[in-house]
Parts: structure tokens; C-alpha cells; sequence
């Protein structure tokens, strides 16, 4: 696209000349440089930038923390971004009521903070730091604490968006239980950006735990840290988190036990009793008890890092079929972590060799699509995805995905390219 | 198509056991659980399995017909309500427990299989359902989708929409798609299946659902408190969470209530200005020490009387009270009508002073039962019909009563639905483009609008996609809709 004078001085007039700048290569999306960067500082001047790039035809790609741009396809099309920097503002914290409103910009470490001060937390624990909460709900990031609370789509009750022609719709309310329309605030969720820009979202709140402990044993196999795992998920404790940490040296089976001081002691010895009969049990110092287990090794400079989604009662095998698939490929042991409860497993290997990786995915894409589990590339060289795309194919319902995406973006000028089936 | 023609392609597909066209018999569909609408199906159609779903629903997408989807007709906001000259779809006959799988806490069954029974079937596991309508002994758990059912449980483990993992649907147009990953986590695509709960009827109907298992807590303990007035009720209510206990359930019901309630089924309740119910489940050591100072905080609020349930059967006793109240109104009133909304918490005592204001302008009585923890009210307003114009007067004092929960900052509806009986309201919280971009979901689902038309939005949009010369769309020119 032509910067040309015409487009950037109608920007300017609409978010102020401060908040406009030309892209650079940080900017840039899998190797696809932007023209411009828009910040608008409302919802009003979010609508007005995209009814110029709805008359303009420019193709859009909101951005938060910018902290999940790896997550997709190359874009087809990348002409504006726009930031939701300046959008930072909580406007309603009512304690009483456990809710907030705030814009899409603001930061969720921000947003725990101001929270905390009367002892609440927004039950979202995703691991990136410096991600908005718009930015976790477009990809529905989540974390290990979603064993107890569910994910964002369990939390946000209600959005303001701004589709690709400016208008502004907002669904849902401020209050945690609501059926009047349709929850659009669902909708959003995980939608990357093809469906319009969040501009505010209202979630509800949980109390701080006032005590918590983390309790791990060391496992030997696979059958051991889905059996381990079980045993607790069937169990009357009520774990807040069980994460796996599974290492060709260290195995090992978190369990986030949180409570009230007088109740702390006596699920600590239920988990550990539960735990015991698959190895040794022990208590985690408070540096593990951060990353609910050991301190993973960083990340080799081209890791590739893949997410299963698949039933939790099938760990063992789901663990079995990634080493298997790792060695036939001459893969060095994965690292491989996961949210155990719940059946989302993070699987790093080296990409080194390319070929090798394309079929790692691929075997793991047979296996797990025909249990009717997913497999996403959730990092990965843009090589890698030219070759195997980012998602599955989404199985029967892609056909209702795309029309959705028809109904809501027309022009397809929001985030395209990034999206399954090349939405 | 004739409607002739209509019943023989019917009972191609049902045999003439599974469609039901003589008049007499079509009147017993002719409202749901709110009898204040009432319209009498041209043909209703009772599937047995999801197949002739598929083929009913293809058959009136071919000829242009609509349809509205039918559990158990408890629905209190008209949803079930027929449209004329439609076809109304019954899946009582859809009864089946699909699948069992207590290591993936999950169940898959039909959707006319009753809310109770997914509790009943895996009890002995240890398992339950967890959303609890107060119909949940007849209302099925297909209609529990499309409401988005609540219930007394939700304030701790969320409504329907936290609970259904995956659903096969039939979408307006007979085909069969699955939404949700109903076992694996995080589907990648959309949301559809969020979108979906809560939809009324008007997106498609589903034909098999994936529910969520809760495991049984370890400890329960239930108290019941009274109180001089409902201020000393809500007390406890904002001490309790002030304090980050989340209870199970905390429900109030006012003096007229416990009044109804007592004539009703004689529970044994105090006398009292307002009752709270309060549950508390959860690891043994967790809930005795919350239930502890639950006790402390009823004193601190001057609770007149305090009873703790000693056992199972007590604690019964309490729900029993709790979910009779609807039905007990019939004891002192001969005619009510249920309001729905929802307030902030912190709302509550401005808005009850508020109701009771509107109560005497209108010279009728409010009876108020609520989920207290999360804020849903639900006043019923109490009148004769056979007093003439009482009727209308009620309506517009129950609109009143929720418009003040807009004021506060609140919803509509917290789980009965918009269906036929809110949708003029829906202008006061949502604004045209709010609904317009809704209706963009509807439009990719149900272009042509055939699936529970009318329902939810004022005015509903036609989606525009009918290719070649145009003709008038049938609900056009029943004047339901207008062209977008």
C-alpha cells in the first residue's frame, strides 16, 4: 500500500498526529511489513479508523501486548495496525459485585495489581508476559489455573467491538449472569482478530486465595502421569491446577492445592496420600511453586511448539504417541508440559531439520484429529507454517466458521490469512 | 406446500405415530410454561432420533416453513411459543443417555432426556450435573441449551453454558454439523458452541450434547436464617462475599414468599421479613471453617433465627421450600407474573426499596424470591385476571420493575430467556447496531430465518441472500419480519 498523504492525514485527524507512525520491521507479522501503526485512544477513534479502512480497503491486524503475534498464518494482507496501546483504562472495579470493566489495552499484570488491593484476582494465568486482556481474549490464552476457573470464555460477560466497517457493538453486561441476545463475548473468543477489534471487556472475579501450597510427585511413564493425574481430577480436594512437567531426567506431576489457612494442611495430606502410591511426594519451595514445577530449560533459538488438545483420561497415550513419533522422526526427547488436568499438552522440539518437524506434525495430527483432538503450531519458523498450516482443518463445523467470518467481515480486511482455513 | 401434503411428507419420516394435526390435540402445544402467549402450531412432529431431526428440519428449509424446537414447554419466556402457520418440533421422544465417561467427567445424551436424570444416571459414580433449574425434574436438558439455564448452584459452578462441552446440532438448512470439542479441550476456530447455548432456538437444534460431570463434594452444609427485613438479609449476603467466601447457593425469599411458600407445603419456615437460604460445599475442613463464620456474619446481621439442616433430608426440606416458591404463589394469589432481572449485587438494597415503592403505586402486591449471590431477582407480581385491566397493570408494573434493573446497571434476564415476552425490552439495554451485529450470527446460521422466527429481537432482520427475482418471504408476509 501507498502511504499516501490523503489516508495518513485522514488517520491523523482521527487519532491525533502523536499516535500515528510509519511501521518498521518490528512491526512486521511472519515477514509481512505494515505501512502504518494507529493508536486511538477510544472506542470513537478505533470506529473511525476502521471506516476509513473499510472506504480505503486496507487490510487490518489489531495488536495488544503484541506478545501472541506468532500465533497463526502469514497474513495475506497487512496494511494498518492497530494498537490498542492507549485504550489502558480499568473503568469500573466494583468489588462487591466481582467485576471490572476495562478497555482492551489495559495489562493484565496492570489489572492484577489494582485488583489484588481488595484481595480478588482475575482467574486467568496465561504464561506471556505483557499480554492485554484483549490480546488474551482473542487468543484465548489461558493458563494452569483454568483446571479450576475455566477459560476466558468461562469469565468474560460481556465486550464492546468494533467490526471492520466501524461499527460499534457491544453484547453481554456487567453483570455475571445474563441471557438477554446472544453472547458475542464467546464469539470473540480465540477469534484473533478476524471478526473486528475488542475495544472493552467485562469479566467477573474470583477472591485471592488466602493460602496455597503446591505438591508434586515424581512419575516414571507415561501410564503413571495420566493415572497420577486421574487421581486427583476423581478425587473430593479440589485441586486449582495439575501440570505436568515431562523430561527425558525429571518427570514430574504438579498439583496447585489453594485454600484458607485452616483448610491448607488437610488438602495438602489428601493429595499427597492420593499421590504417594506413583512416587515420591514432596512440597515445592516457592521459586518452583511460581512455574507450578521445576524450572523449565529456555527454549532452544528454533523450537517449535505445538498444542494438543485431547480427552485428559487419555494422557498416558497422548504422551506414548509424541515420544513415539519424536524418535521414528530422530527427534531429540520434547519438552513437554501441560495443563494435565484439563488435556492441553506443549509439546518443543528442535526444528532444525525441517523435514523431520513436517512430519512430526503431521503423525501428531493423524493420531490426535482422529480422537477428535487438535493440534496447533503455537510457535513455529514461517517456513514450517508455509508447510503445514498453524490449525487443523476444524472438522465439519469450518463451513459455519466461515460464514460467520463472511457475516461479520465481509471485505475479509481483518487479520487475513491468520485464521483456519486460511480465514 | 399444503399443509396436506405437509402431514404425508411427515409421516414419510415419523410414520403417523410421530405427527399430530387434529386440532384438539395441536392446542396442548399451544404455549410453553408462560401462558400468556399462545398460538396453535399448524403440525407438531415428535423425532426419535437425530436423523429425523435432520430430515423434518431439511424437509421445512426445502419448502420454506418454519419451525420451532420443543423440550418440555417449562420455559417461562415464551421461547417454545409456536409460530403460525410452523411447525413445531417436540424432542420428548429424544430420551436417550448416549454415553458415559466418568474418567473424561463427561456424558453425552439426547436433548429431551430431563435435567435429573444426567444426576440420577452417574450418582452412584460419585458424578452430577451441576446446573439446577427449579424445573430440573421436567425440564430437559435440550431446552436447558437453548435458555442458558441457571438455577441455585450457578453463583459457585457457573450456568448451562459452562457445562455443555460439545453439541451435534442440526442447522436450519438439515445439515449436521458438531460444534465444541466435546471431549478435547480448545476446538481452534470460532466459539460456536458459546454462541449457540443460550440461543434460543433461533440457530439450529441440537441433537446430542456433551455435558461436563462435577465430581459430589466432599461436605455440604446448608443453613436457613431469618431475618426482620430483607435489609438484614442482604447484609449477609455482601458480608459473605466481602469475606471471599463463595457459597454454593445463597437465596432469599421475602415475607410474602414465605407466606406462599408455608401455605403451599408447609416447610415449617419462621416468621420472618426474609428468609436466606445458604449452602456451602467443598473439602471437609474448608467448609466447616467457612461455614463457621457464615454463622458469625448471620449474628452480626441480627438473624432472628437460625436453623442448620442436620442431615441430607433437612437440607431437602430447605430446597423444597426454595424451588416451591413459583408454584406456591397460586396459594395467595390467583394470577402472577415472573420478572427475570438482574442486578449488581451492590444494587440490591436501592433496588428492593425501589420495588416496594413501585408495589404501592400500583396497588399490587410483589412477592420477591432471588439468587441473591449473583444478583438475579425474580418478583413475582401478583394479580387477579378477572379484575378488569389488573392484567395489563401487572405487565406494565413487572416492565417497571425491570427497567429498574437497567437503571442499575443490570440485564433483562438472568436465565429465563428473552424469547416472545421480552423482546420489546430488548431496545432499553441493547442498541440497533448491538442487535443488528447479533443478528449477523443469525444470518450465517439461519439466512433464511426458519429456525424459532420472531423470538429475541424486536425486529427481527431477513439476511438478504435469497438469490433471483424476488419474492416475499412467507414470514414477511405474515408480517413477522421486514426485509433488511
Amino acid at each position: 500500500m501507498q502511504t499516501e498523504r490523503g489516508i495518513t492525514g485522514d488517520l491523523r485527524q482521527i487519532v491525533g498526529s502523536d499516535n500515528i507512525r510509519e511501521a518498521t520491521t518490528e512491526d512486521a507479522i511472519e515477514g509481512v511489513q505494515p505501512a502504518l501503526v494507529v493508536e486511538p485512544g477510544s472506542v470513537e477513534e478505533i470506529s473511525g479508523v476502521m471506516k476509513l479502512a473499510a472506504r480505503e480497503g486496507l487490510a487490518v491486524s489489531p495488536r495488544g501486548g503484541g506478545t501472541k503475534t506468532h500465533l497463526g498464518d502469514a497474513p495475506r494482507q497487512l496494511d494498518l495496525i492497530v494498537s490498542t496501546t492507549r485504550m489502558n483504562e480499568i473503568m469500573e472495579h466494583t468489588p462487591g459485585d466481582q467485576i471490572f470493566r476495562a478497555e482492551a489495552g489495559v495489562r493484565l499484570e496492570d489489572l492484577q495489581e489494582r485488583i489484588s488491593e481488595s484481595d480478588q484476582m482475575l482467574a486467568l494465568d496465561p504464561p506471556e508476559s505483557g499480554a492485554t486482556l484483549g490480546g488474551i481474549i482473542a487468543a484465548n490464552s489461558s493458563g494452569p489455573r483454568r483446571y479450576k476457573y475455566g477459560t476466558v470464555r468461562d469469565l468474560i460477560i460481556g465486550i464492546t467491538v468494533v467490526l471492520h466497517d466501524g461499527t460499534v457493538a457491544k453484547a453481554g453486561s456487567k453483570v455475571v449472569k445474563n441471557v438477554a441476545g446472544y453472547d458475542l463475548s464467546k464469539l470473540f473468543t480465540g477469534s484473533l482478530g478476524t471478526l473486528g477489534i475488542i475495544a472493552t471487556a467485562n469479566f467477573r472475579l474470583h477472591p485471592l486465595p488466602k493460602a496455597s501450597r503446591t505438591v508434586a510427585v515424581e512419575v516414571e511413564s507415561p501410564q503413571q502421569a495420566q493415572e497420577a493425574t486421574q487421581s486427583i481430577v476423581h478425587s473430593q480436594v479440589e485441586a486449582t491446577a495439575i501440570e505436568l512437567h515431562y523430561a527425558e531426567d525429571e518427570k514430574l506431576l504438579t498439583v496447585l492445592l489453594e485454600s484458607i489457612p485452616g483448610g491448607m494442611d488437610a488438602k495438602v495430606e489428601t493429595a499427597s496420600f492420593l499421590l504417594k502410591q506413583f512416587g515420591e511426594v514432596r512440597t515445592l519451595s516457592e521459586e518452583e511453586e511460581d512455574h507450578l514445577g521445576p524450572l523449565t530449560p529456555p527454549a532452544v533459538a528454533d523450537e517449535i511448539v505445538l498444542k494438543l488438545g485431547a480427552p485428559p483420561a487419555e494422557l498416558g497415550s497422548v504422551l506414548e504417541s509424541v515420544l513415539g513419533a519424536a524418535e521414528r522422526r530422530g527427534l531429540a526427547h520434547p519438552r513437554i508440559t501441560g495443563h494435565a488436568g484439563t488435556g492441553v499438552t506443549f509439546i518443543g522440539f528442535s526444528g532444525e531439520d525441517e523435514d523431520a518437524a513436517v512430519g512430526f506434525v503431521g503423525e501428531m495430527r493423524e493420531i490426535q484429529t482422529r480422537k477428535s483432538g487438535n493440534v496447533t503450531l503455537q510457535r513455529a519458523p514461517l517456513t514450517l507454517k508455509q508447510r503445514v498450516s498453524t490449525w487443523d482443518n476444524g472438522g465439519d463445523y469450518l463451513g459455519l466458521v466461515r460464514r460467520v467470518k463472511e457475516k461479520f467481515d465481509p471485505r475479509g480486511g481483518m487479520n487475513p490469512g491468520r485464521y483456519l482455513g486460511g480465514l | 406446500m399444503e399443509r396436506s401434503r405437509l402431514i404425508t411428507a411427515m409421516e414419510g419420516i415419523l410414520g403417523t405415530e410421530g405427527v399430530i394435526h387434529e386440532h384438539e390435540q395441536l392446542r396442548t402445544y399451544e404455549c410453553d410454561g408462560l401462558m400468556n402467549y399462545r398460538v396453535i402450531p399448524d403440525l407438531v412432529v415428535l423425532p426419535e432420533t437425530g436423523e429425523h431431526v435432520q430430515r423434518i428440519v431439511k424437509l421445512c428449509y426445502d419448502e420454506g416453513i418454519p419451525f420451532v424446537a420443543r423440550g418440555s414447554g417449562t420455559g417461562l419466556s415464551g421461547g417454545a411459543l409456536p409460530v403460525k402457520s410452523g411447525v413445531l418440533i417436540v424432542l420428548t421422544r429424544m430420551r436417550k443417555i448416549l454415553e458415559v465417561d466418568i474418567p473424561n467427567q463427561r456424558i453425552v445424551v439426547e436433548p429431551g432426556v430431563i435435567n435429573i436424570w444426567v444426576s440420577q444416571e452417574v450418582a452412584d459414580e460419585g458424578y452430577y450435573y451441576a446446573p439446577d433449574p427449579a424445573s430440573q425434574i421436567v425440564s430437559s436438558i435440550g431446552g436447558n441449551l437453548a435458555e442458558n439455564s441457571g438455577g441455585v448452584h450457578c453463583l459457585k459452578y457457573g450456568f448451562t453454558t459452562n457445562h455443555v462441552m460439545g453439541a451435534e446440532v442440526v442447522l436450519p438448512d438439515g445439515s449436521v454439523t458438531h460444534i465444541g470439542g466435546g471431549l478435547a479441550p480448545d476446538a481452534p476456530g470460532y466459539d460456536l458452541l458459546g454462541a449457540f447455548v443460550g440461543s434460543e432456538g433461533t440457530l439450529g437444534i441440537a441433537t446430542k450434547i456433551t455435558l461436563r460431570l462435577v465430581r459430589v463434594p466432599e461436605s455440604v452444609q446448608t443453613l436457613l436464617a431469618a431475618f426482620e427485613d430483607p435489609e438484614g438479609a442482604g447484609g449477609v449476603v455482601s458480608g459473605i462475599i466481602g469475606e471471599g467466601i463463595i457459597p454454593a447457593a445463597i437465596e432469599m425469599m421475602d415475607r410474602l414468599t414465605i407466606e406462599a411458600v408455608e401455605a403451599a407445603v408447609h416447610p415449617g419456615l419462621p416468621d420472618a421479613g426474609a428468609v436466606l437460604v445458604i449452602e456451602l460445599d467443598g473439602p471437609e475442613a474448608e467448609v466447616e471453617e467457612q461455614f463457621g463464620r457464615v454463622l458469625e456474619i448471620c449474628e452480626e446481621n441480627e438473624a432472628t433465627e437460625i436453623r442448620v439442616a442436620e442431615d441430607d433430608a433437612e437440607r431437602a426440606l430447605f430446597w423444597k421450600a426454595r424451588k416451591a416458591a413459583f408454584g406456591a404463589m397460586g396459594r395467595i394469589s390467583n394470577d402472577y407474573y415472573v420478572q427475570d432481572g438482574v442486578i449488581p449485587r451492590t444494587e440490591l438494597p436501592a433496588v428492593l426499596k425501589r420495588i416496594s415503592e413501585l408495589s404501592e403505586d400500583y396497588g399490587l402486591r410483589v412477592a420477591n424470591v432471588f439468587h441473591a449471590g449473583d444478583g438475579n431477582l425474580h418478583p413475582l407480581v401478583l394479580y387477579n385476571n378477572s379484575t378488569e385491566g389488573e392484567a395489563e397493570k401487572a405487565e406494565k408494573l413487572a416492565g417497571d420493575i425491570v427497567f429498574t434493573c437497567l437503571e442499575h446497571g443490570g440485564s433483562l434476564t438472568g436465565e429465563h430467556g428473552i424469547g416472545e415476552d421480552k423482546k420489546k425490552y430488548m431496545p432499553k439495554m441493547f442498541t440497533d447496531d448491538d442487535m443488528n451485529v447479533m443478528q449477523l450470527l443469525r444470518c450465517a446460521f439461519d439466512p433464511h430465518q426458519l429456525a424459532n422466527p420472531g423470538k429475541i429481537f424486536p425486529t427481527p432482520r431477513l439476511c438478504g441472500e435469497r438469490p433471483g427475482p424476488f419474492h416475499m418471504h412467507p414470514l414477511q408476509k405474515a408480517g413477522i419480519v421486514e426485509q433488511f
